[in-house]
């Protein structure tokens, strides 16, 4: 079996944000950058199950610039098999979502997983736009994924419960929290081996983007936070009441 | 021409994050000058679709197909898109809720339109059509412009207040074509955490964190909660420990939320555990560390031992419950 995993290249969890270009770009300047986190989790339980039914061949795609190509060669050196960079800048969701798709129609694959969510744009719109592309059912925020039978058995999150779902091939997963536990890390010979394992760069197709950011803006600054006594716990229920007018 | 907002319910019945839906396209209607029409899919009685009237649906369109008693991201996008394109919607608006999220970006290809989703305030203009979200897990902010003849927006919930604006509704039966291939992901089971308030939805939320030692000395955080008819969270070490449901955890890697007020006892505020609560319109910080990060984004601060100041709190906001 062969599967797509859409690996997005955002700013480390712990990153300080900051804008520049009139507010109009994103300030890369000393931000490190890292696979999406449920990106990460997807991947470590890609690799779980290819050691439970053993044939399944993980493809990582990113579209991107050649900037995000370490984030790929990490991807390959905790496990993925091979990696296709698409080479362009990501417009906007739709952009990306159409690029994928012509990735996927050109392959043999079986099944797209993509994160539920980028920390960046935070759209948690590319996984099911691509399945409306390529007209394939759409499991959002699963949050688990199991092969069986020639069968996929997932789980996901709705308001108030969960769901258990049987799906035929093929289907986008879009993961989120519980896909794994703990993000797999790469090994030393994961990361020696990853070198040799295949990039390849593929041009874009056309697709317009729909979307532009026209301006950033970072949070107003916090008022500085009030004290209130330990001993005098009324005072903060009278402030809520109060001034906050929200008890 | 017109304004469709997608009335999701809940075995029958509408919630309050519904007029909120409401209220916010009704505003949106009035800037672009055009009909505000709501859309429910399932059984849903003319009393309850009527009350859509109150917060400025002209039409209700209602869709009851047994099709569609089973959730699939795919056969509602078919569903919406036909009753999109007869009602000639230039915005088409659901809640950031599970089920927006699912079908808002596959509706979006399908009526070939530009989307924004998880906004909290009106767009600033029609034309161009502009728009503010978070961005960076709530790090910032960023305006959109939306280039598409029709626009899809998903609204927060809790962002927008729920304004009164009565129109005498009419409720229109709405049938539509839906395909055994429109259903391809069935579910086998599901399981309802039932009872519960969702804490996307509370208006005020009690979050506990790894300073409160173990699962044992939650009560009197459910205890806060009860007297406060809010909802509990927590921070991700918790729910990894299994001391409290996974669907409790919040932050960047949880859930989101965005309460009128909460209040983190024993949790240090980590950048992203602060990413998915800082849209919170009031945040306490109970913590006996008075260098806790938490300190820096609170608006109230309480410097001191859960132990001892989570109890006499809870005595405070009883007796000021009773007094009011
Ligand atoms: C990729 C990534 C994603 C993450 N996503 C999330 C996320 O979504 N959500 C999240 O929450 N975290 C997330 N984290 C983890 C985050 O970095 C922190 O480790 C976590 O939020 C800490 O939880 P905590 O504050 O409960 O525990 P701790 O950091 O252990 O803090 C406990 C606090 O309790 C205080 N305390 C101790 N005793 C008492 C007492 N008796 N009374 C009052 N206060 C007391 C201490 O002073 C301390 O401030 C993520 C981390 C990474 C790397
Ligand atoms: N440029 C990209 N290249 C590959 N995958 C991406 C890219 N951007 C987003 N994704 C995937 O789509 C998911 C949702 O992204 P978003 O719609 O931006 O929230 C991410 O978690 C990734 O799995």
């Amino acid at each position: 079996m062969k599967v797509l995993l859409c690996i997005g290249h955002v700013p480390d969890t712990t990153s300080k944000i900051k804008f520049t270009n009139n507010d109009t770009e994103f300030d890369k300047n000393n931000i490190q950058f890292i696979i999406g986190p449920y990106e990460e989790l997807a991947l470590t339980r890609l690799l779980e199950l290819k050691e439970k039914i053993g044939d399944l061949n993980i493809t990582a795609i990113n579209v991107g610039p050649a900037e995000t190509e370490p984030t790929l060669r990490k991807a390959l050196a905790v496990g993925a098999d091979d990696a296709i960079r698409v080479d362009a800048e990501p417009m906007d969701a739709f952009f990306v979502a159409k690029q994928i798709a012509e990735v996927y129609k050109q392959g043999d694959y079986d099944f797209v997983v993509t994160g539920k969510e980028s920390i960046d744009y935070n759209g948690a719109q590319v996984g099911e736009m691509l399945a409306e592309i390529l007209e394939f059912p759409s499991i959002s925020g699963t949050s688990f994924i199991d092969i069986e039978g020639g069968k996929a058995k997932l789980e996901r999150e709705i308001d108030g419960g969960k769901e258990i779902l049987e799906v035929d091939f093929p289907f986008v997963s879009t993961a989120g929290k519980g896909f794994a536990i703990e993000p797999r890390i790469p090994s030393m010979r994961g990361i020696m081996m990853a070198r040799k394992k295949p990039l390849n760069v593929v041009a874009a197709t056309e697709a317009a983007a729909k979307t532009k950011v026209t301006r950033f803006y970072l949070p107003e600054p916090k008022s500085a936070c009030k004290y209130v006594d330990a001993e005098n716990v009324e005072e903060l229920v009278r402030l809520l009441h109060e001034e906050a007018k929200i008890i | 021409m017109s304004i469709l907002v997608y009335t999701e319910n809940w075995e029958g019945k509408f919630k309050k994050s519904t007029y909120e839906l409401l209220s916010y396209g009704n505003e949106i209607a009035k800037m672009m000058n055009t009909p505000l029409i709501a859309l429910t899919i399932g059984n849903v009685d003319d009393n309850e679709l009527k009350s859509l009237g109150n917060y400025g649906a002209e039409k209700v369109l209602k869709i009851s197909d047994p099709k569609l008693d089973v959730f699939t991201s795919k056969s509602y996008t078919k569903a919406i898109y036909e009753a999109a394109k007869a009602v000639d919607a230039k915005v088409v608006i659901f809640s950031n809720n599970v089920s927006g999220k699912a079908i808002s970006p596959r509706l979006t290809v399908k009526l070939d339109a530009a989307l924004a989703a998880g906004v909290m305030h009106l767009p600033t203009s029609t034309d161009p059509f502009l728009v503010r979200k978070r961005v960076y897990s709530g790090k910032g902010f960023a305006d959109y412009e939306l280039n598409a003849d029709i626009k899809i927006l998903t609204l927060n919930t809790n962002s927008f207040e729920v304004i009164e604006n009565h129109k005498d509704t009419v409720i229109e039966a709405f049938s539509v074509q839906i395909a055994d291939s429109d259903l391809s992901a069935k579910p086998l089971s599901v399981e309802k955490t039932s009872g519960k308030l969702l804490i996307t939805e509370a208006e005020i939320l009690v979050s506990g964190g790894r300073g409160l030692k173990g699962p044992e000395n939650w009560g009197m955080i459910e205890e806060m909660a009860e007297i406060l008819g809010a909802g509990t969270c927590c921070s991700r070490p918790v729910a990894d420990l299994e001391w409290r449901p996974h669907q409790e955890h919040v932050g960047q890697t949880g859930k989101v939320v965005a309460p009128n007020l909460y209040i983190a006892i024993g949790i240090s505020g980590a950048i992203q555990h602060l990413a998915g609560v800082n849209g919170s319109k009031v945040m306490v910080a109970i913590n006996t560390d008075p260098e806790a990060p938490f300190f820096e984004a609170a608006d109230y601060g309480i410097v001191g031992d859960a132990f001892k100041v989570v109890p006499a709190l809870n005595e405070a906001f009883r007796k000021f419950k009773q007094g009011s």
